[in-house]
């Protein structure tokens, strides 16, 4: 591209103004959180005496710790199911020109216009009837199911985007379906499923709704959960609430820094399609 | 439903000659069905299934709990159709798709052309400015709240720059609390669409630009005629994503309005969740339910094809 010119640098100075103003919110939130409760200064004004006495006193009392645990396993758990029914899913939606193939791609879009509150009280009833009410199991069925319709929809427009020549020299080598899917089409949706895990990952870490509705009244709550409540007890003491907003999207912000390549990669690869 | 399309289907594929290539091709269409199952299996458990039960308890008068459901036809349509509240939940839902569309998508494409150029600082501000889209919207609204407040913090900015005459209280007034949301959702986001629009940014072959500014094409022709046509997909990824998203927002006016004040920020998903949970009307929330999703289909639709047909 172009040297740096004068230009560029005006365009430099101006991309990281408009970047700091779209960071106050964030850098309110850590000041405030570092602020002892009996610091009354403004907002904007950077904290003279950090204290950690926040983060500790959120940490023990807004269950935290135990959210953290439960989150992450349900996030771990539904991704990867995620993962392998929506590349095994593809497979046939994307190579079969049969017309079922076709239909059960459409169907399978259907579930990306469907509000969720639709479905929301019949399977309520269910999982209620299954005895999982309060379960961490009920959100991995749910966002397994849930999360389905929009991981096949970019694995099968990425795979529809690649040759099928392997599949077929590994076909007439003599490699059964089951085999080529694993050793030759799944490798060929990597980079896709780089942005499938991302995508999931987010959506199912800071989804709010669906496990206040499933886990209310028991012992597990996700992060959000937790969050939710522990603002409705400590309304008003925001030094307190920031702190625990803090820990809330800690892990999720350390995965995104150290993997920012990668996401942002794993964007550009699954548009192709 | 997709069983029995598959047996109907497969038919033709009868084992005959074996030693064919193309025999091998006809048995992978097949075989490969069985891939779809358990995707198929846990689809129609948790989505399909559920809605088409929702879709049934929409003719009823069912409170949710109560084994009693009585018929009773289009009536809780009808109530959709009649009742203030919802008609300005759908209006309030057609204001935030277009106002945070627009608005996201400007703001994540200027972004996006500002961060892919020579600048130094490009990739760490990319990384800053995609970092709102991965916070937990719960907590973003908790900030925001905060933020928006009558002596929060954007009335102090206000109030530093001599714009006290300004302020306001910005979830408070019935007048602005739609146009607040619209900004929560666009500050969390529009990294989101930078980011998308910088893929279809970096697949712009660096050559025809060079070549195009040999040739004299000024910055704006060379963005109209060379890059903008590179970047058809990513509009309809983004312009998909953010519109469905903002039909059926919930958690961000959950947390900082409650649907209020008054009716003012209530939402189609906002008045679902009262009707179901606070009044135990799941017949009328889940028509309600019914009806956003129509529209969401239908405008989803007359923009997907208006995209895909300007992309040819």
């Amino acid at each position: 591209m172009e040297r740096y010119t004068y230009k560029t640098l005006i365009r430099e100075i101006v991309m990281i103004g408009v970047s700091l103003l779209f960071f106050i919110p964030l850098y309110v939130l850590i000041n405030m959180s570092l602020k002892a409760p009996t610091d009354l200064s403004s907002p904007l004004s950077l904290v003279t005496h950090p204290t950690a006495n926040n983060y500790i006193n959120a940490w023990n009392q807004a269950g935290l710790p135990h959210a953290l645990f439960i989150s992450a396993l349900i996030t771990v758990c539904s991704v990867a199911i995620v993962v392998v029914i929506a590349g095994m899913a593809a497979y046939p939606l994307a190579r079969a020109t049969k017309r079922w193939s076709r239909i059960s791609f459409y169907v399978f879009l259907i579930g990306l216009l469907l509000p969720f509150q639709l479905a929301l009280i019949p399977l309520y009833s269910t999982i209620k009837d299954l005895g999982l009410l309060g379960s961490p199991l009920a959100l991995i069925i749910f966002y397994s199911g849930h999360q389905a319709p929009f991981s096949i929809f970019l694995y099968t427009s990425f795979l529809r985007a690649q040759p099928a020549e392997y599949e077929e020299a590994a076909a007439i080598d003599g490699c059964g379906p089951l085999r080529s899917f694993w050793f030759v089409v799944f490798p060929l949706l990597r980079p896709v499923t780089g942005t499938v895990i991302i995508l999931n990952v987010l959506a199912v870490w800071n989804d709010f709704f669906t496990p206040l509705l499933y886990l209310s009244g028991s012992a597990n709550a996700t992060v959000p959960v937790a969050i939710f409540s522990f603002v409705g007890q400590y309304v008003s003491q925001w030094n307190l609430v920031f702190a625990g907003l803090v820990i809330s999207i800690a892990p999720i912000l350390l995965v995104y820094f150290i993997m920012q390549r990668t996401i942002i990669k794993g964007f550009a690869s699954g548009l192709k399609g | 439903m997709t069983g029995t399309d598959v047996a109907v289907v497969v038919k033709p594929d009868s084992p005959a000659h074996v030693k064919n290539p193309r025999r091998k091709r006809g048995k992978y269409g097949s075989i490969s069905f069985y891939f779809i199952v358990p995707a198929a299996v846990m689809y129609l458990f948790v989505v399909l299934w559920p809605s088409l039960q929702g879709v049934a308890f929409s003719f009823t008068d069912w409170d949710g709990l109560s084994q009693v459901r009585n018929f009773v036809g289009f009536d809780q349509f009808a109530r959709v159709f009649s009742d203030p509240a919802s008609v300005g939940a759908l209006f309030h839902a057609l204001i935030l798709a277009a106002g945070i569309t627009i608005i996201q998508n400007g703001i994540g494409l200027l972004l996006a052309l500002g961060v892919n150029s020579k600048i130094k600082s490009r990739n760490v501000l990319r990384v800053f400015l995609f970092a709102p889209a991965v916070i937990t919207p719960v907590a973003a609204a908790y900030l925001w709240q905060y933020m928006l407040a009558p002596t929060g913090v954007v009335n102090q900015i206000l109030s530093m720059l001599g714009l006290g005459a300004l302020r306001q209280d910005w979830l408070g007034n019935p007048d602005l609390a739609l146009g607040s949301i619209i900004a929560i959702v666009v500050w969390e986001f529009a990294g989101y669409s930078m980011v998308i629009y910088l893929a279809g940014l970096q697949g712009v072959p660096a050559e025809v630009i060079e070549a195009s500014k040999v040739d004299g094409a000024g910055t704006f022709r060379r963005f109209w005629y060379i890059v903008r046509p590179h970047l058809g997909p990513a509009f309809t990824v983004t312009l998909m994503l953010s519109l469905i998203g903002s039909l059926k927002l919930f958690d961000q006016i959950q947390v900082t309005t409650g649907g209020g004040p008054g009716y003012a920020t209530q939402t189609p998903s906002t008045l679902i969740y009262s009707n179901i949970f606070q009044f135990n009307d799941f017949g009328y929330g889940i028509a309600i339910a019914l009806v956003l999703t129509v529209f969401v289909a239908a405008i989803s639709s007359v923009q997907y094809y208006g995209l895909t047909r300007e992309g040819k």
